[in-house]
């Protein structure tokens, strides 16, 4: 969890019939969150769906995108080790707790029982493992959410408006435990917003996009 | 790489016999069939056809029996959504149409027939009070001339079958807010309902009337029990020639078997017409912006005839189950004056088999079914194409009458040497289950969120990882209900049984069926009964084992 990764977007280029939706060529640091803000239709999900490698058939894009000096661009979505957070927690309603944590788990790793039990208490939730995840409020559900995705050891992580559907309460401590974490494991991160908020509490640059 | 072959597959399971087996029947039909000395094309199997008495009437019956069946159970279902939607009897006969629905035809014919026959329940209710019938009156009620009991059997079958399909297309509508604006327009619920709902749901439900008109035209299994016998409709007469013992009748059966192709054409070109018809009728009613008149009695109708038509199929249950534990019951006496145990336990003895053999074929189809179904769904999420356009083909076996390709199946395998078995059979019920397993599963398995699967995979999981631990799962209850759905398609089967096992392989619903020409009605019941309770069995497992897989997930309760 602590290898710094890096994640490099070059003279990435995305149309649509002919249209350029977004056009980045940046470098992101290991730890580094930087956000891409821009009205709907601006093709913010477009770029997260690219670079997760779902994007539509209908989208060309050009550009080539570097995961610690490897070429994914044209892997698959499974072993890009990109990872993503939702809008929604979206913990598998068929598993329990535990069950969503150990889903990304690498198949190699020792103990896994045990690292799953920490993690649960990192996240102030230990003893939930066997919970059903319907039966968590929403903060503990979106903490689940982030801590699945870091024990799924991504090596760049990708956010989607991850704190729009959180009571702003809680969207403070989410921000302030997603951004933190992020940092702490050296990950490259991208967030995709239109809340400002989300930008200042990431601090790391905006690139703002236009419709 | 197995997935991208499965839609072909599943069309070239589903075609590929049709073709053959209509051709068979065409090349007999004009005399040409080596193995049995017809050498040179001839009309003689024609000229035969048209020599058999009552044949014009025989075709006549079939032609009409299956307009009116469709355009009653049509009407029925339609306004019973117009008057019901909402409504406490509206929930009621919700949760009931899957139960009707799995009811074999042969067992709903039965039951109909124990409650209108002279002796049955409906005249003992009545007698001697009402009708001063001392015994049993001498009238033709069951099997009449006319078809009319075949008629009102089939109808209380299709409606629940209709009901269902229209049921799954209403939620694209919006039925809801069309009703609330055109009631803000002045317009009683209703009328609203059939003015504004019924002409955009009727193009969803197309396929599935299409279905019901070829069915009701070709039934084989309810015309032996409740149709007319002299001359009985096309399609048990075209049964008889098939399996008399004289091979040369085949020549004859095949011109039957291509007449009847052409009867359940000309069928479907008339209701054709009908919507037509129809249309400009509606169009006119529509134009002329009644809001009320009429409103009260849409509403008794509608209501009421739903209440018979689920009434008559639970009442013929019933009669079914009395009947079939009767000890002495002399005619006006409302129940037996005794309950005996003798009959079971006559029957259970020779039950065994058939019972075996019944869910062996109907277990075997349905795995391959899902499996097929299951691979072809995949295939469309990963590909991200569907196919809708060869939708139409999955119903293909549902509209070419069973009667006219079987039978040159039959002819086809018997070329080939292949011997009646169990698999043969499974093969032949594949074809009717696969459309039904398809269509009740694929609903659900598109409207599945992508973002679960894009989540899985930027966890790591593979695409077949996927499918085993996200997909299959999640839709464990869709994928049990499409499965007892195939399960009780295929234990209903009569026709593709029989023929494909030529009379060698007994299933509780051909054994019951051949019952019919017995006439021992204790014996019957016990049959019918054990065949309509067989498709309950798959939908209490598909209901209650994700009840009990997900007792502890409220997440997956409420699934479908």
């Amino acid at each position: 969890m602590t290898t710094p990764h890096r994640l490099e977007l070059r003279d990435v280029r995305i149309q649509l019939s002919g249209k350029t939706l977004v056009s980045l060529d940046t470098p992101i640091a290991p730890g580094e969150v930087l956000t891409v803000m821009g009205p709907s239709g601006s093709g913010k999900s477009t770029l997260l769906a690219y670079l997760a490698g779902f994007l539509a058939p209908e989208f060309q894009a050009s550009g080539r995108v570097l995961l610690d000096g490897r070429d994914i661009t044209a892997l698959p979505a499974e072993r890009r080790g990109i990872g993503l957070l939702f809008q929604d927690p979206l913990l598998f309603p068929h598993l329990s707790v535990a069950g969503n944590l150990r889903f990304g788990m690498p198949r190699a790793g020792a103990d896994k029982a045990a690292r799953v039990d920490q993690a649960l208490a990192h996240i102030g939730l230990a003893g939930f493992g066997e919970r059903d995840p319907a039966t968590l409020s929403g903060g503990q559900k979106a903490r689940v959410a982030l801590m699945r995705l870091l024990l799924s050891a991504p090596c760049a992580v990708l956010l989607d408006e991850p704190f729009s559907k959180l009571d702003t309460h809680l969207r403070q401590a989410m921000r302030r435990l997603v951004f933190d974490r992020l940092r702490e494991a050296g990950l490259p991160s991208l967030l995709v917003t239109h809340d400002r908020e989300d930008a200042e509490a990431a601090g790391g640059r905006v690139i703002e996009l236009s419709s | 790489m197995m997935l991208r072959l499965a839609p072909m597959l599943i069309v070239t399971l589903l075609v590929a016999p049709i073709l053959a087996g209509l051709a068979m029947a065409l090349l007999p039909a004009f005399g040409y069939l080596p193995a049995l000395g017809g050498e040179a094309f001839s009309l003689a199997p024609w000229r035969a056809l048209a020599a058999q008495p009552g044949i014009g009437r025989s075709v006549a019956i079939s032609l009409a029996g299956g307009l009116v069946a469709t355009a009653i159970s049509l009407s029925v279902v339609l306004l019973y959504l117009a008057a019901a939607s909402g409504s406490r009897l509206d929930r009621w006969i919700r949760r009931l149409v899957s139960p009707l629905l799995s009811i074999p035809h042969a067992a709903a014919a039965f039951g109909l027939a124990f409650l209108i026959a002279p002796s049955g329940l409906l005249a003992r209710l009545a007698s001697p009070s009402m009708t001063g019938w001392e015994r049993p009156p001498d009238l033709l009620i069951v099997q009449d001339p006319w078809g009319l009991s075949l008629i009102a059997g089939l109808v209380i079958k299709e409606v629940p079958f209709l009901l269902l399909m229209s049921l799954a297309a209403l939620p694209q509508l919006d039925a809801e807010r069309r009703v609330a604006m055109a009631r803000s327009l002045g317009y009683r619920p209703a009328i609203a309902w059939l003015k504004v709902v019924a002409p955009a749901l009727y193009p969803l439900i197309r396929l599935p009337v299409f279905a019901v008109v070829a069915y009701a035209s070709s039934v084989v299994d309810v015309a032996m029990i409740l149709g007319p016998t002299l001359p009985p409709t096309l399609a048990v007469s075209i049964l008889t020639w098939f399996s008399d013992p004289d091979l040369d009748q085949r020549f004859l059966a095949s011109a039957g078997a291509i007449l009847q192709l052409g009867v359940t054409a000309t069928a479907l070109l008339a209701w054709w017409g009908l919507e037509r018809l129809m249309a400009s009728l509606m169009k006119a009613w529509i134009a002329r912006g009644g809001r009320r008149r009429g409103e009260t009695s849409l509403h008794l109708t509608g209501k009421l005839w739903i209440l018979l038509a689920t009434g008559v199929a639970f009442a013929g249950l019933g009669g079914l189950a009395i009947t079939s534990v009767a000890g002495f019951w002399r005619f006006p006496e409302a129940l037996p004056r005794s309950v005996t145990p003798d009959h079971w336990a006559q029957a259970l003895p020779a039950l065994g088999g058939p019972l075996a053999s019944t869910a062996l074929i109907a277990l075997g189809a349905t795995l391959l079914a899902a499996v097929l179904v299951l691979a072809a769904l995949e295939n469309e999420q990963r590909t991200g194409r569907t196919a809708s356009k060869a939708l139409w083909l999955l119903y293909l076996p549902l509209i070419v009458p069973q009667i006219a390709f079987l039978f040159g199946l039959v002819v086809v395998m018997e070329q080939l040497g292949t011997r009646p078995t169990h698999g043969l059979i499974i093969f032949g019920h594949l074809l009717f289950v696969l459309p039904y397993v398809f269509l009740s599963l694929s609903e659900a398995y598109r409207r599945i969120d992508p973002r679960w699967t894009r989540l899985a995979l930027t966890l790591g999981a593979s695409r077949n990882a996927v499918f085993w631990r996200v997909r299959l799962p999640m839709l464990l209850a869709p994928l049990l209900t499409a499965c007892a759905v195939g399960l009780a398609v295929s234990i209903g089967q009569y026709l593709p049984t029989q023929l494909l096992g030529a009379g060698r392989v007994t299933t509780v619903t051909t054994e019951a069926v051949s019952l019919a020409a017995g006439g021992n009605r204790r014996v019957i019941g016990v049959w019918a009964l054990v065949q309509a309770c067989l498709p309950l069995v798959g939908f209490v497992i598909a209901i209650g084992l994700p009840k009990l897989l997900w007792s502890n997930r409220r997440g997956m309760q409420g699934a479908p």
